[in-house]
């Protein structure tokens, strides 16, 4: 079953077909906002990659969309009820280094958690939910690690289970923040492959990500972000020379038809947002028409 | 031997002082799994010394000392939330403020009892020995007030513990659950004044709880070896207590970290002398 087929007919789902609005979000930490004046509306299975420099307030956003944080002005809207109020959930998977690995519990108890918005708080799981349990252990190849405890696994082997758990959660909207941060070129495949499931499924995506080469060949739509919505829309429109420049600033240097975005030591660029990521120098190479990878 | 083993608990005082150990070791080694991986255990040891003048004053005022220490352990677990909230205080300070404040009132108090030196060396170290019936229903009503609320809402405690940021997209209030946490926590301390006192109580929740995180791999085994390590350690330190004519409260303690240590260097897997074996077979 499907997560469209459930939705059918349930009646809440907006006519015009959109199923994440966000409409002029500001939203921060401790005043200083992280994000301001933000709106877009993100279509019902529509896949969305969000960028932008570190600091741009991609966490941010999607805190703000699961409802982590509250908007000090703007709203988000899925589909159109506030986070926190829907019958279907939201998924999250939220950046590896925010998990505690040492926690003594299973792969199967990770992805199990994914059922309990569905459980009351003294109902154990049932039959159903082992179920569902199994077929996102299945989904992501992962079956065989099941009685594993999550601090044996590998990183990219971490970052299945918690997309395991939320495809368990069998959510409307799903929202991944940085999977392609630290796991190698075939773990991050396999997320590309996942994605290209869903999309079958018609679920909302949206991924966070510092892979710009990936962002332009591999979803349809793209929010450029640095502390506001710099452009949304397909990837062609939205890397443009004078986009980028809004964005990363002294970051990106133009080179006939290729782009290079230095993202290390991002304190001098932008307009002084907080910058709360690492900062690893990994500059970033990429042609602006997307005719192939152009790695140093 | 097996005279050696029941000659104790032929006398009346020792049966309850046993049944007492026994409840106080398991229930503070299960809730102590949660205390050790949330690392709690200053914040244990804060509210376990907070509870002092409750105790004090209930004691002053000749009411039930048990209803006191639960009362003024309450109010300092909300005490801290509330110094701490908003992160203008870090919530270790604050512990730490409420928690000197907490003990020397407590003192303050007690000092204006003549029989001050006693009455506080039983409440910091227990007095396992003194233990009365009434006093063991209570305790064993407390005791299975905090298993059956931790057991019944197991999977909740964890995913607050493991993941709030799930349990908060899942419309979960993972922050009550931390609040009904310091609750369960502030009865178990209670429960355990009898027996290792308000100074050793952190000991109990603790060093069960570590040691069976050495031996096991997922948290319900985690809970079931430190329940056995807490009873094993009761018992063990009331027969030192009494061959040996010591504070029984801190041989029970001591036993428990004679079992720490065994696992940290013996643990299969973990301790040190496989992660020797390891180091030498890759030398």
């Amino acid at each position: 079953m499907s997560g469209a087929d459930r939705r059918a007919g349930d009646g809440r789902t907006p006519a015009s077909d959109e199923v994440l609005l966000v409409d002029g979000l500001r939203v921060g930490y401790n005043g200083a906002p992280a994000l301001d004046g933000v709106s877009l509306v993100v279509p019902h299975g529509a896949q969305v990659a969000v960028v932008g420099p570190n600091g741009a307030g991609k966490s941010t956003l999607f805190k703000a969309i699961v409802g982590l944080l509250r908007p000090a002005a703007g709203r988000v809207l899925i589909p159109g009820r506030p986070p926190g109020d829907q019958a279907d959930p939201v998924a999250y998977v939220p950046q590896r280094e925010e998990v505690d690995w040492r926690f003594p519990v299973t792969v199967r108890d990770v992805v199990t958690m994914g059922r309990y918005g569905r459980l009351g708080p003294l109902k154990r799981p049932q039959p159903a939910d082992r179920e569902a349990v199994l077929r996102a252990l299945g989904q992501l190849g992962i079956a065989d690690l099941a009685g594993r405890p999550i601090g044996e696994l590998s990183g990219g082997q971490q970052q299945r289970v918690f997309l395991a758990r939320a495809l368990a959660q069998e959510p409307h909207v799903l929202l991944l923040d940085e999977p392609f941060t630290g796991v190698d070129a075939r773990a991050k495949e396999a997320v590309l492959e996942l994605l290209a499931g869903l999309r079958a499924q018609r679920i909302t995506v949206l991924v966070s990500t510092h892979d710009m080469e990936t962002a332009a060949q591999r979803f349809e739509l793209v929010a450029l972000l640095n502390g506001r919505l710099v452009a949304f829309g397909p990837p062609a429109d939205v890397f443009t020379p004078t986009h980028i420049t809004a964005a990363f600033g002294g970051q990106a240097l133009f080179l006939d038809d290729l782009v290079v975005i230095d993202q290390c030591c991002p304190g001098h660029v932008g307009d002084g947002t907080g910058h709360r990521h690492e900062h690893a120098h990994q500059p970033e190479l990429w042609h602006e028409h997307g005719d192939g990878p152009e790695r140093p | 031997m097996i005279d050696w083993l029941t000659e104790p608990f032929a006398l009346e005082f020792m049966q309850r002082a046993l049944a007492a150990s026994l409840i106080v070791g398991v229930v503070c080694s299960v809730l102590g799994c949660f205390v050790v991986l949330r690392s709690m255990a200053f914040l244990g040891d804060a509210l376990a010394h907070a509870i002092l003048p409750g105790v004090a004053i209930a004691y002053l005022l000749g009411t039930n000392l048990v209803a006191g220490a639960l009362v003024a352990a309450l109010i300092v677990a909300f005490g801290i939330g509330f110094f701490s909230r908003g992160g203008v205080v870090r919530e270790d300070t604050a512990i730490g403020i409420l928690f000197a404040a907490a003990l020397s009132l407590g003192v303050l108090l007690i000092s204006t009892v003549r029989t001050y030196a006693t009455d506080l060396t039983h409440i910091l170290f227990g007095n396992v020995l003194g233990v009365t019936g009434a006093d063991l229903w209570l305790t064993g009503a407390l005791a299975a007030i905090v298993l059956i609320v931790l057991l019944g809402l197991y999977k909740e405690f964890v995913l607050a513990a493991f993941d709030p940021v799930l349990a908060h997209t899942l419309g979960r209030r993972p922050e009550l659950m931390r609040a009904l946490m310091l609750v369960l926590l502030a009865l178990t301390i209670v429960v355990s004044l009898q027996t290792v006192g308000v100074g050793l109580v952190a000991a109990m929740l603790v060093t069960p709880a570590a040691t069976a995180s050495l031996l096991t791999r997922r948290l319900p085994a985690m809970m079931a070896v430190a329940a056995l390590v807490g009873a094993v350690s009761s018992v063990t330190g009331l027969y030192v207590s009494y061959y040996l004519d010591v504070a029984s409260g801190a041989a029970i303690v001591l036993a428990a970290t004679v079992l720490f240590v065994a696992a940290f260097v013996f643990a299969p897997g973990r301790g040190l002398v496989w992660r020797g074996r390891l180091r030498r077979a890759s030398a």
